[in-house]
């Protein structure tokens, strides 16, 4: 049985853009439906500040939806667009460039509802604090969105490449590796991320005197949860853009394939668990103002031992790529 | 492409190591992240134990980490040794 491969390359868009927007439609809604189900939970405790409320709701959901409509937008593409001269790594970018967008909005779009759910509970309670609240939260969403940003970077650089003149063998396993770095390394980030800019955006409800610090503490714990995000998107440019040399060996494929995915399920853990810790730091700075630097110092110890496995997992991939 | 068995072997060895190091890199995030939360926590409510909490910390980040270390041990002698 064989296909011509404009086959293989028509069979491979249409796969990679119904993943793009199947995973990629799976974070957004989470986070908005979070958002609402706050924003339901702030308008039965206040029912006179439903305007505000409201406007906020919309306003964060806005911006967790970003998340699906870059899918969207790379699903698009990979329907509509006629790729000149197609060669088997043309079919490995097709479902690499889906897969990436798709997982790489996952977490960003859950994250971005976390602060936007806040933000509402928030106004419910201290409605002379609103436009605080809602720059605060728009500042914490996004930073979720980067994450997810990565990732259509990482998408567009796979589409229009020309990687025609690669040696097929290994490259599609490099172009595989790739999107599957950047794409499930943005699932931790983002979720990680949101997590630290829920419980600011309470701090500032519960304590409005403290928002300066707690503003800033927010972005630096969004910063280190970041990072792995970051590895992710160093693997995987370093997988596009390192040129493989032809080999005949199986091995030599997988070897950049398992870079990819060690880096990009390796970046989970440590971004969801340093959101969880800059989460608990921001809300007792909230709480106990005079403490901030002590917390602040400990946040960062701690985030830097979650952070040593994303490490081990970023040194097992470069070694993957260059040594064996 | 001739594939033959010791290249399949290879081959599975390599996906095996990074499979290995990043699932086994989920939990120890996750978890050290957690124990740091705790311990921001605490010293919002307590900040005189700061010490304390940051070495009680650290111990049980340690343990939590060992896992972590066991993948990458994992990892490394599928790349290396076996």
């Amino acid at each position: 049985m064989s296909y011509e491969i404009q086959t293989w390359v028509r069979v491979a868009a249409y796969l990679g853009g119904g993943l793009a927007m199947g995973f990629g439609a799976i974070g957004a809604a989470i986070g908005e439906g979070h958002t609402a189900a706050q924003a339901n939970i702030a308008v039965s405790r206040s029912p006179k500040n439903s305007g505000d409320i409201f406007k906020s709701m919309l306003v964060g959901q806005a911006v967790a939806e970003s998340a699906s409509i870059f899918a969207l937008v790379i699903a698009m593409l990979l329907l509509f667009t006629n790729f000149a001269n197609p060669t088997y790594i043309t079919v490995a970018v097709m479902i690499s460039a889906g897969l990436c967008m798709g997982l790489g909005a996952i977490g960003s779009g859950v994250g971005s509802g976390y602060p936007a759910g806040a933000a509402c509970i928030g106004m419910s309670r201290q409605p002379g604090v609103a436009n605080k609240l809602t720059t605060n939260m728009l500042i914490g969403s996004a930073v979720c969105q980067t994450p997810a940003i990565f990732a259509l970077v990482t998408s567009f650089i796979l589409l229009f490449t020309n990687f025609s003149d690669r040696p097929v063998n290994p490259t599609w396993a490099a172009i595989l590796g790739a999107g599957l770095a950047s794409g499930l390394g943005a699932i931790g980030s983002g979720i990680g991320g949101g997590l630290v800019a829920e419980t600011s955006c309470e701090g500032i409800a519960r304590q409005p005197l403290c928002s300066q610090s707690v503003t800033n503490i927010m972005l630096l714990g969004q910063a280190v949860t970041q990072t792995t995000a970051i590895y992710g998107l160093l693997v995987s440019f370093i997988l596009m853009f390192k040129f493989m040399p032809a080999s005949d060996t199986i091995s030599s494929a997988m070897a950049l394939l398992a870079a990819g995915i060690c880096m990009g399920v390796g970046a989970i853990g440590p971004g969801i668990g340093e959101g969880v810790t800059a989460r608990s730091a921001v809300s007792a700075i909230s709480r106990n103002k005079d403490a901030t630097a002590s917390i602040t110092r400990v946040m960062l110890v701690g985030q830097a031992v979650a952070e040593s496995t994303g490490i081990y997992a970023l040194v097992i991939a470069l070694v993957l790529i260059f040594v064996v | 492409m001739a594939i033959e068995g010791v290249d399949i072997v290879k081959a599975a060895a390599f996906l095996g190591a990074g499979i290995s190091m990043g699932l086994g890199a989920i939990g120890p995030g996750v978890g050290e992240g957690m124990a740091a939360a705790k311990a921001c926590e605490a010293i919002g409510r307590n900040p005189q134990e700061a010490g304390l909490l940051t070495r009680t910390m650290l111990v049980g980040q340690a343990v939590s980490e060992s896992t972590g270390i066991y993948a990458l041990v994992i990892a490394l002698l599928l790349l290396f040794v076996v």
